[in-house]
Formats: structure tokens, sequence, C-alpha cells
């Protein structure tokens, strides 16, 4: 039995750290990024994701036109500003934060419908470290009546 | 010396294990490392799902409720209180399937009723969409708090659409963050179909041309693709196993795909003004819909009937 319990509490530290970094991602979520979408309502939909230096994620979302959009993208203290970068579907790149000074959100309104792709990446720190950070990475959007 | 050695191996074990499950956590199905190559360097074929594959985390966004009462009014719809979810209806949803679709056809309800400012309608909406909540186990989606605040600014709309807001990211954060994606997709596709419902049955017989709210269901067929990926990614679960919730709402869907194969909605590249930096970028382009009366009365029979089925 003695032999099992570094295992046993391994896995029970584990465990225990997976779901802290879940509450704290949905907290982050809902407390700091919420923040981001004043002077709008955010939609209700939660996308929110644990993500390490170098790795990306993507959201596909209809846009309609008649509508205020604001999408904020933010990311916990311990990662790097996060890119973003939103594509349509012929892969033209319609907004890219590196050439807005890395802001996190943008507002923007619709001529017409469009399937847009929303591609965000935490970079590479250029700060060298034995293990490379991780952290939330939340995507919200909020809408105002036209 | 050699203790200590061995407590550090273990500390650095326990680390690395829980950065792995950390991530494995918010996997979906399709989990690849990307290689570091940068932003720019990807996507180089025409289809909005090209490159799907790259990503660590792909998410699938369909019009939460509150957007999809948004999107009808802002197309000109009007209210009718007969369209809504009959509330005396909610003790009979028993099934995890049921329970998820109803909680999004009520949520729905809920935004369409509130954005016309019928407060006590509201009110009761928000009464039923938490004990379905709770049914469901989500005890935090509405608690006593929220419900004293909306009763309080019953007659404010900018508060009772936070209010909506917040129910809504409370329900959908605590089910994609207890391993129950399907359950969250299953939420969002009843609040989806109940959009179509409403907006399709308040045209009901009216003129297809130069109708406003008729584009705007018609142009739900490009949210229609994202459903389809979305129930997809969902089929499976992570231990390999069917999800014979997910199949059958796949194929309770089939019809409403077929209707959707009979409307062209063609989309032009975006061009960016960002001149207008006060109220920020416009994205300008071009969308074309195509749809016959014969093609727009399939798709409100197909909408009529899936609803129907699912309020049952």
């Amino acid at each position: 039995m003695k032999k099992f319990l570094p295992y046993i509490v391994s896995f029970a530290v584990v465990s225990l750290l997976t779901l802290q970094a879940q509450a704290q991602c949905k907290g982050f979520a809902k407390k700091l990024c919420k923040m981001e979408l004043t002077g709008y309502v955010h939609d209700g939909n939660y996308h929110a994701a644990i993500l390490t230096e170098g790795e990306e994620a993507e959201l596909y979302k209809t846009f309609y036109s008649g509508q205020k959009y604001r999408l904020a993208i933010c990311g916990s203290e311990i990662l790097p500003p996060i890119e973003y970068q939103v594509i349509d579907a012929y892969k033209n790149v319609v907004f890219d934060n590196r050439e807005h000074n890395m802001v996190g959100t943008w507002d923007f309104t619709l001529e017409s419908s469009q399937q847009l792709k929303v591609v965000v990446k935490v970079p590479v720190s250029d700060q060298k470290s034995e293990f490379p950070d991780s952290g939330c990475v939340s995507i919200m959007f909020g809408l105002q009546e036209k | 010396m050699q203790q200590i050695f061995i407590n550090l191996r273990f500390v650095h074990l326990i680390f690395l294990a829980g950065l792995l499950l950390m991530n494995g956590a918010c996997k979906s199905g399709k989990n690849r490392m990307q290689k570091d190559d940068g932003l720019g360097s990807f996507l180089t074929e025409e289809d909005i799902f090209d490159d799907i594959d790259k990503a660590k985390k792909i998410f699938y966004s369909l019009p939460s409720p509150l957007e999809t009462a948004m999107l009808l009014k802002s197309a000109g719809i009007s209210y009718n209180e007969q369209l809504l979810n009959d509330l005396a209806g909610v003790d009979k949803y028993s099934t995890k399937k049921s329970k998820a679709m109803n909680l999004g056809i009520y949520t729905t309800d809920l935004s369409f009723a509130s954005l016309f400012d019928q407060a006590q309608t509201s009110l009761k909406y928000m009464d039923v969409t938490k004990k379905l909540a709770n049914d469901m186990g989500i005890n935090d989606a509405v608690d006593e708090e929220t419900m004293k605040r909306l009763e309080q600014n019953l007659n404010n709309r900018d508060i009772v659409m936070d209010v909506i807001s917040e129910t809504f990211l409370n329900t959908s954060s605590f089910l994609k963050e207890n391993d129950q994606q399907d359950v969250a997709a299953m939420v969002l596709v009843g609040g989806w179909i109940e959009g179509l419902y409403l907006g399709t049955q308040m045209i009901g017989n009216a003129g297809i041309a130069n109708n406003k709210l008729v584009d705007r269901i018609a142009e739900q067929k490009l949210s229609f693709s994202i459903v389809e990926r979305m129930l997809q990614d969902n089929k499976v679960n992570q231990k390999g196993q069917e999800n014979v919730d997910i199949i059958e709402l796949i194929n309770e869907l089939h019809r409403l795909k077929m209707a959707y194969d009979q409307i062209e909605v063609q989309t032009s590249a975006v061009k960016v003004d960002q001149k207008d930096t006060l109220s920020g970028s416009v994205l300008k382009s071009q969308t074309k819909v195509k749809v016959s009366p014969e093609a727009f009365k399939e798709l409100q029979a197909a909408v009529e009937s899936l609803r129907n089925n699912f309020v049952q």
C-alpha cells in the first residue's frame, strides 16, 4: 500500500490542480474578461480554455448585418499578450491585433452577414524558462442594438 | 541529499502530470499541437473550415438565445406571446436531451419577451429556466440574488438583458467545465431552433420578396453548418462511446438540412473600412440569398415539425 501512496497523492494533487485551473478560468472570464465588454451586452456564450505558450485556439461564428459586435480576447496575467486574427471564408485577414498595438478588443459592424474565423495564439515568451507558461484564454462577444 | 533529490523529482512529476491533465481537460475532439510558425503562415485554401486540425482547441459558436432574439428584432419581428413554449409544460421534460433542448428554447423565449419589454412574462420565463437548470444540476445558473436583481429592475431592459446574459454564461460555463459539452451543444441548438420557429411562424403566409425577416432566416444557413460541426464534434465522447442523444439530434435535423440545401447563400470576400474609428470597423461585403417560395415553405414546415417535436 505504501508503495502506491506517492501515486495516490500525485493523482489527488493533479485532480485538485485541474479543478482549480478550470474554476479559475471560469472566474477569469466572468469577472475580468467580461469587463472589456462595457457598453455592450455579453451574448452569454462561454469560450475559454487553458493554453500553453505557442498554442492556438480557433473559433467559428456567423456574424450578422444589423448588429454591432465587440470581440474581446483576454489572457491570464502570466501569459504574454495574446495575438489574434479574424479571417473570412476567402482567407483574407480582416483584422490582426499585431498591427494595432496588440489591442484586446475590436468593435465592428457588417454590411452583410458573414462566417468568420477567429484565430487566437499565445506567443512564446522571450524569457527562457524550464517550463512554458500556461494560462486561461477567453474569447467573448458583446452585442449592441444598432 | 538523496531524499531531497527524490522529493524534487516527485514534485516535477506532479507538475508535468498536472500540465498534461489540465490541457487534456480543455481538449475537444480535434486536438493537435501546432508548429510555432506564426499566424500568417497558414490558411491556403478557400473553405472557412480548412486547416481545422491545426489548433489545439476548436470552438463552434452559435448565436446565443439573446443574440437570436436580437437578430429577429432587428429584422423586424413583432411580439406574439402565443408562439412561446408553454410554461406549464416544464415538468414533462424528463430526459437529459429534452431538458437541455427546452432550456435553450425557454431561454430564447425569455430573451424575446424581455427585448419587447414584457416584464411579467420575462419573470415567468426566468422562473422556468431556473427550475429546468436546477433539474439539470446547474444550481448556480440563477441564484436568489439574480432573481432579486431581475425583480427590482423589470422595467430596465439593459439590466434585464444583462441578467439573461449572466444566467446563460453560468449555464454554459458550468456544462463545459463539467465535461458536458454535449449538453451545452443541445441547449444552444434548442435555443437556435426556437429562434427559427418564432421567425418562420411570424412570417406565416406573407410574401417572401423583399422581406428582411425571410433573409435573416435564410442566412441562418451559415449558422447551420456550425450546428453540424458542433454536433459531429460531440458524437463520440472522450472514452470513445457514441452519444445517443447527439446522434438522434443529428438525424432529427436531417429534414432541416434538406430544406437549407434548397436555399442558396453566397458571400463575397470582406473588405474592411477602418476609417470610422468611433463606431469601429465596417466589414464591407455582399451576401446573396436565393430562396424560392416553395423552398421557404418547406423550411417553415421543417422548423415547425422539429420544434413541436422538441417541446412535446
